[in-house]
């Protein structure tokens, strides 16, 4: 299961917020999709992984998926 | 009247508070040397005098000779020239340049326009305290490569960079090196090896409106700009002489006081960096976290979930002045390059640059003052609970 998060049109900080609300929405192993257009969400994103101990599968257009790990 | 920044004035990697020494070094060369340093009567032979001194201080200061420092409008200006010029004139060798992904903005603009007029540029990676690698930069250095630029230290995070020994691998491959030191003059000893060098007055407590670009004997570089026999040839229009005497004597009495501030504020980025990791949930201290690897003056964090611009304007309101590499504080909105090529969070993001003038006092107003901020800042968009 996965959940696909809409940003488009979000500046950061709320794409980054999006996804910290809803990473407890899957489990432990699947995937959230964060779509958002805007740049620094290409950044923030992997940072946000990192700070956080979740994995950055990869981003693809606009299109970040992040595994939830704990 | 001007009210001179108080502590709340903690933006000094961007202006430094005017020095002192420079205030009333201004006020005896405005009365003094007003003159055009050009003309031969005695007005202007008084003007050229100040300005040969101030020359050969600046140069002293650098660890240059006096012929071969050059006056510019701003540290930018100078990092413009000093590139377009090496590259205008190293163009038998090639047209490659290589520099690191985490230069100031004046040096990639250089670069983006020497792109545009069918150059080639490398930019070098940094990881994610800031800092290129050494082996790496000497890596992308080819036989076309006709310049090489590299900071002496980032303007955002204050992370030092291995200047030494890319300056090494450079000269083993006949590549001239632009050591940027607008971040670190005035703060750390002069870099010793380097080809080209630029330089900003301001961030040193001179004023504004004074760059420096130095040029070693025997380096390959031309002017960029037509030539009207100001500054050698090297710069046209004329030097305002009293602006670049205040400018040397900050620079004397920054390198007086340099001991005992770098140590006095390493001492307070160390207390500032401990206490907002302890302090605020969330944030992310930025650049080296050893005082030995960065710049004593400087300290950046990025707080999660907080937009830079918001937390900006707060800490205004509550008598702070700090800078922000946050999408949302620039015109462009685009996060700061630094940020993005250390791999670091880019919003909620503040630096600070500390100056002569801030006390412990200050910095203790300013660490009590940011976690309410940030937790209020972090209740508006509910992220409170996060």
């Amino acid at each position: 299961m996965s959940v696909r998060l809409d940003c488009t049109g979000q500046l950061c900080p709320l794409p980054v917020l999006e996804l910290a609300r809803h990473i407890g929405a899957v489990e432990v192993g699947d995937v959230v999709v964060v779509v958002s257009d805007d740049p620094a969400a290409a950044t923030d994103i992997p940072a946000w992984c990192r700070m956080k101990g979740h994995e950055f599968v990869g981003a693809t257009g606009t299109e970040h998926t992040v595994r939830r790990r704990h | 009247m001007i009210t001179p920044p108080g502590g709340g004035y903690l933006d000094a990697a961007t202006t430094a508070p005017l020095h002192p020494a420079a205030r009333s070094a201004l006020e005896v060369a405005l009365a003094d040397g007003w003159g055009d340093p050009r003309r031969l009567y005695r007005e202007g032979r008084r003007a050229r005098q100040l300005l040969d001194a101030a020359r050969a201080s600046i140069a002293a200061s650098l660890g240059a000779r006096p012929d071969e420092v050059t006056f510019t409008p701003s540290g930018t200006v100078a990092a413009h020239l000093g590139v377009l010029g090496a590259l205008s004139a190293g163009q038998r060798r090639g047209r490659h340049l290589v520099a690191s992904a985490v230069e100031h903005s004046a040096v990639l603009a250089a670069a983006h326009s020497h792109e545009r007029a069918g150059g080639t540029v490398d930019l070098v990676p940094v990881d994610v305290l800031g800092r290129v690698d050494a082996a790496r930069f000497a890596a992308a250095l080819r036989p076309d490569t006709a310049l090489a630029c590299l900071q002496t230290a980032n303007h955002e995070v204050g992370t030092l960079q291995p200047l030494d020994a890319v300056a090494e691998a450079c000269a083993a491959a006949g590549v001239p090196l632009l050591a940027d030191a607008a971040a670190s003059t005035g703060r750390l000893a002069p870099p010793r090896r380097w080809d080209l060098l630029a330089a900003s007055a301001r961030k040193w407590g001179g004023p504004a409106g004074v760059g420096v670009l130095a040029v070693r004997t025997g380096v390959r570089w031309r002017p960029v700009l037509p030539d009207d026999e100001a500054e050698a040839g090297r710069f046209p229009g004329g030097v305002p002489v009293p602006l670049a005497v205040a400018a040397a004597a900050a620079l004397e009495a920054a390198a007086a006081e340099r001991e005992a501030e770098s140590a006095r504020q390493s001492a307070l980025v160390d207390r500032i960096r401990a206490e907002i990791a302890r302090r605020v949930p969330d944030v992310e201290m930025l650049g080296d976290p050893d005082p030995r690897g960065r710049l004593p003056h400087i300290v950046a964090f990025s707080c999660l979930y907080v937009a830079g611009e918001a937390l900006m304007a707060e800490l205004d309101r509550a008598g702070f002045s700090v800078s922000s590499g946050s999408s949302c504080s620039s015109s462009a909105l685009t996060p700061s390059h630094v940020l993005v090529a250390m791999g670091v969070m880019t919003h909620g993001n503040v630096r600070l640059g500390l100056h002569a003038g801030v006390t412990d006092a200050d910095v203790t107003a300013f660490l009590d003052a940011l976690p309410p901020i940030v937790a209020a800042l972090r209740d508006q968009v509910g992220a409170g609970g996060l």
